[in-house]
């Protein structure tokens, strides 16, 4: 059926990052020094984009011909990808013109990833979350190895493109067999007829495949094995929005294709794989992590173990859970967005200035970076008053309500041995002197994207429980 | 109509219409070799029978003769299967391309084109983009670096330009709103040629013809001086013939796709108001489609003895950055048309 | 037997015979053109099933630009003979004929043994009316609109993504 004019007016987020992709194209094309007003106008079009996402949170309704949900949850993921990516455009200004990327294109991708990312959390159709997560792998694979003079770079890409094709193949198998055995693509039809589909062998394989893929996008641990390498090779920059943005537009398809699963408190079929990915991504990441001095290195193994805590979530099933799960990716987006903008500040020309021996004594060069470096460095290790406290705490509530207390301990276990290694970089950075010469550079946009991240962290962490009640208000299974 | 009768009547359409094209594709050679001559101040071959009128066939009996060489270190199988590839996808088009009205001959009503399909445009695209493996597998197969050479460029020169020949194409099967070929002479009446509605269209279609048949100045899969005879360097003998009919086939469905699409067909414009009978209204519009390919053939030839080659980086500037954005400016010219008078 | 029995035949058998033969030849060229064969097959499988711009679909985009560029890339590289990697590696061997009988059981259980939904059933009748092109068209530009409007967005992306990674001024 043709669609009306409201219809047109509700889509208007993915209307306007649409034609920012197209204005993009146009001011790269005819203006000749287009990087700098790009990028701008890349944080203004995010900004926009996030405002008026959210001012639709409450009436959220679905659209096209049951293709995509628009308000309400997706308002919110929205809200994380287009500011998320705003931090990332600021810290990227100055930086990619030291890591030799200084393209208008690089803006144009960016944007385009981050409109798969909201096609992603809106979906209301399997066609749909193919097209969004499609439409951000492929920027991502292209991110990823945009300085094609970098062998690291390159290096980067070539794995990502061909473990995340490998997991885009799992996932299409995935739908097809979801498509065989119900029919349709439409995901309300199948939420309504979930009870009878989840005793179809068929469709229950269908589904396995889909969530081992998505896994592969979460980075959970026996599908992390792309993550170390990638994130070490790509740009910092990218390298944050690849592990906020990449990592909650997938955590966002999970949450759809199992609301049903939430919302009948149906059998939770899938309950045994997820505690089984948490429990070893949440000790892989903590662990391995330990053994790095590379920052970006141990960035992506806490990265990993991340993933785990919030399949914990997942794992657990309930609206809770949901709620936090979502609370806690928008908190994890915006510290690990500041810690790599620190990082992307400090960072030398070809990839040096990486190791953590180039903390030590940082407070007596930069106070500011190294004071937002320990408020983000406090958050990811989930120090009680900081956002990354809450989010972790939520989802571990989520768990003992179900009854899945275990998980929930060896969550809080594997959150003691991570504070180790995020401490260790505070220790160094104000209990160490100074061993490796270098001067940082000023970086005016680069310091505005850490603090926003560096304000947005504290406001989540002093006012959690209004946020989660407007999470949970939200929730619409 | 039994089964039996279509059977035969479609097996009549495609007998009269393989002898046509062997006919034409044998005489359009010797009228490029006359009409050069012509424009070069030469006489060309006059000398086989009156004014060199038999010359085809003795071109044929030649080449029938010749001694059939496969070079030691080509891929036999693909060497053999190259040439008919090319001839098979040449002849076959022509399936769908309408030469008249719907007439009744001996009370069966018959329509003058041997398969009225539903996606007859598109079938002829997907066999254009089949033609390129004749001569794709021809230079590879080979086993010469001047054959390859030739048929790497051909890949790369085909494919660029059906693009824009597809999205010029796309604008007439708007104006239809059919992909039949039919349908689009039939939507083509009086003087509503799609070369006068949509002329941007019609010169990219045309230029992207000629890079389709590889005909000069976009002939560089065989450009002598570089590549001794390009793809088919390493063939002689019946195999050389098929390529040298194919090439000259293609040129004629390129004129027939052109006088279909663009040049309305076999209409001619208000014929029916003049009151004549069917019989000689319809002879005349079989007449006026094959006026028209001939006078296309006839500009293919010109075009050919007048125009430089292109470079090779020239070529796919052209193509990529030329003809494809007038092709897409085609299409929405032709939707702001449709809008304006429908 | 009808006649379309017979066709469906004819055509798996080039389909399955065409697709051991690339599978089984060494050189990287005949086994792309024994893809193309295969892909000829699937086209007129397609068209007994009344789908007919899918047929034309897979011949135009498969056979007539996939497949050229891969050959393209096949010719200019000119590998002669491809080093057989399960002669290097038997272990892998093993591993692809495990997913090759998987597969294939899987295949055999979803056509033989398992039940269809009605739903899936009045599906496929309504696909089999559905396969013209103008009907296509139809539900592409309205039910469809978004998912299509996504996979252009997609190929913007994708085309900008192979411009830049292939920049000439790369300072």
């Amino acid at each position: 059926m043709p669609q009306s004019n409201t219809e047109y007016l509700q889509i208007l987020p993915f209307i306007l990052m649409g034609s920012g992709i197209v204005i993009s194209v146009i001011i790269e094309m005819f203006y000749k020094k287009s990087e700098p007003v790009l990028g701008w106008f890349s944080v203004l079009l995010f900004i926009t984009v996030g405002f008026v996402s959210l001012a639709s949170i409450n009436d959220s309704a679905v659209l096209f011909n049951n293709m995509i949900e628009v308000g309400g949850k997706p308002a919110i993921f929205n809200f994380i990808f287009t500011f998320g990516a705003a931090v990332m455009i600021l810290s990227s200004m100055n930086y990619i013109s030291k890591y030799g990327i200084y393209f208008g294109e690089f803006f144009i991708i960016v944007q385009s990833s981050v409109l798969g990312m909201m096609i992603m959390a809106g979906a209301k159709d399997l066609f749909m979350i193919f097209m969004g997560l499609e439409l951000m792998s492929i920027c991502f694979y292209v991110l990823a190895g945009l300085n094609r003079k970098k062998i690291q770079a390159n290096e980067a890409s070539m794995k990502y493109f061909l473990l995340g094709a490998f997991a885009t193949g799992f996932i299409v198998y995935g739908i097809a067999l979801m498509y065989g055995s119900s029919g349709t693509t439409s995901l309300p039809y199948i939420f309504e007829n979930f009870s009878s589909l989840i005793s179809n062998v068929l469709f229950v394989t269908g589904l396995g495949l889909f969530l081992i893929g998505f896994s592969f996008k979460i980075a959970a641990f026996p599908f992390h094995m792309w993550v170390p390498d990638v994130y070490q090779g790509s740009a910092t920059t990218i390298t944050g929005l690849m592990s906020t943005g990449g990592k909650t537009a997938a955590f966002s398809v999970l949450i759809i294709m199992l609301s049903a699963v939430f919302a009948n408190n149906a059998a939770n079929t899938f309950e045994p794989y997820f505690a089984g990915i948490s429990v070893l991504s949440m000790l892989f990441g903590s662990i391995v992590a330990i053994a790095q001095d590379n920052l970006k290195r141990m960035l992506a193994y806490s990265s990993i173990a991340h993933a785990g805590y919030m399949v914990i979530g997942l794992a657990a099933g309930n609206q809770d859970s949901v709620a936090g799960i979502i609370f806690y990716l928008a908190a994890y987006t915006f510290m690990n967005l500041g810690a790599f903008g620190v990082l992307s500040i400090i960072e030398g020309k070809d990839d040096t200035l990486l190791d953590i021996n180039s903390y030590a004594g940082l407070n007596s060069k930069s106070p500011i970076l190294a004071a937002f470096m320990a408020l983000f460095m406090f958050a990811l290790a989930g120090i009680p008053p900081m956002a990354g406290f809450f989010g972790k705490y939520y989802v571990f509530i989520a768990a003992i309500k179900s009854d899945l207390t275990w998980l929930a301990i060896i969550g809080v276990l594997s959150s003691v041995i991570s504070v180790y290694f995020y401490l260790r970089v505070v220790v160094y950075m104000y209990f160490k002197e100074s061993t490796v010469n270098f001067s940082i550079e000023k970086n005016n946009t680069g310091l505005l994207a850490v603090v926003i991240s560096g304000i947005l962290i504290l406001v989540f962490g002093i006012i959690p429980d209004t946020l989660l009640n407007v999470i949970i208000s939200v929730l619409n299974f | 109509m039994s089964i039996l009768e279509i059977i035969i009547i479609t097996f009549v359409k495609i007998l009269f219409i393989i002898t046509a094209m062997l006919l034409t594709v044998s005489y359009s050679v010797y009228f490029e070799r006359r009409i050069s001559a012509w424009i070069q101040t030469r006489l060309g071959p006059n000398r086989v029978g009156w004014e060199g009128i038999l010359q085809p066939f003795a071109d044929v009996f030649k080449l029938l003769l010749k001694e059939d060489i496969v070079p030691e270190k080509s891929n036999k199988p693909l060497h053999t299967l190259a040439p008919f590839i090319a001839l098979f996808v040449a002849f076959s088009t022509y399936a769908v391309i309408p030469m008249g009205p719907e007439v009744t001959i001996f009370g069966y009503k018959v329509n003058l084109v041997v398969a009225d399909v539903n996606i007859g445009i598109l079938y002829v695209l997907a066999l254009t983009s089949l033609g390129v493996y004749g001569i794709t597998f021809a230079g590879w197969s080979s086993g010469s670096k001047y054959s390859l050479l030739g048929g790497v460029r051909a890949s790369a020169q085909m494919i660029s330009y059906e693009v824009s020949m597809g999205f010029s194409i796309a604008g007439v099967v708007m104006m239809a709103s059919s992909l039949s070929p039919v349908a689009i002479v039939n939507s083509q009446y009086g003087w509503m040629w799609n070369a006068i509605v949509q002329p941007i269209g019609f010169i990219t279609f045309v230029i992207s013809a000629f890079a389709e048949t590889n005909r000069l100045p976009f002939d560089l899969p065989e450009a002598e001086p570089e590549l001794v005879g390009g793809y088919h360097t390493e063939y002689s003998s019946m195999k050389f013939a098929s390529f040298f009919l194919a090439e000259y086939a293609n040129m004629i469905i390129a004129s027939a796709m052109i006088v279909t699409l663009y040049l309305g067909g076999w209409q001619v414009p208000y014929i029916d108001k003049l009151g004549l009978g069917e019989t000689l209204t319809t002879l005349i519009q079989v007449g006026a489609f094959f006026a028209k390919i001939g006078a296309l053939i006839f500009f293919f030839i010109w075009v050919r003895w007048s125009i430089p080659r292109f470079r090779y980086d020239q070529l796919m500037n052209i193509g990529w950055k030329v003809m494809f954005p007038l092709s897409l400016l085609n299409v929405v010219w032709v939707a702001v048309v449709l809008m304006i008078f429908n | 037997m009808n006649l379309e029995i017979i066709l469906f035949i004819v055509l798996a058998l080039v389909a399955v015979v065409s697709s051991v033969a690339m599978i089984t030849r060494p050189h990287p060229v005949i086994s792309a053109v024994f893809l193309i064969l295969n892909f000829f097959a699937l086209s007129g499988l397609y068209l007994l099933l009344n789908a007919q711009f899918i047929a034309v679909v897979q011949v135009i985009v498969y056979a007539g630009a996939i497949m050229v560029l891969f050959l393209f890339v096949l010719m200019l590289l000119n590998t002669n003979k491809e080093d057989n990697i399960f002669k290097q590696n038997k272990a892998l061997k093993i591993f692809a004929i495990a997913i090759a009988v998987l597969i294939f059981a899987q295949v055999a259980f979803l056509i033989f043994f398992s039940s269809p939904s009605d739903a899936l059933n009045s599906q496929v009748a309504e696909s089999v009316q559905s396969g013209t092109i103008q009907q296509i068209g139809t539900k592409l530009y309205t039910d469809y609109i978004l998912p299509f409007e996504a996979a252009g967005f997609l190929l913007l992306a994708a085309t900008i993504g192979a411009l830049v990674l292939s920049k000439k001024k790369f300072e």
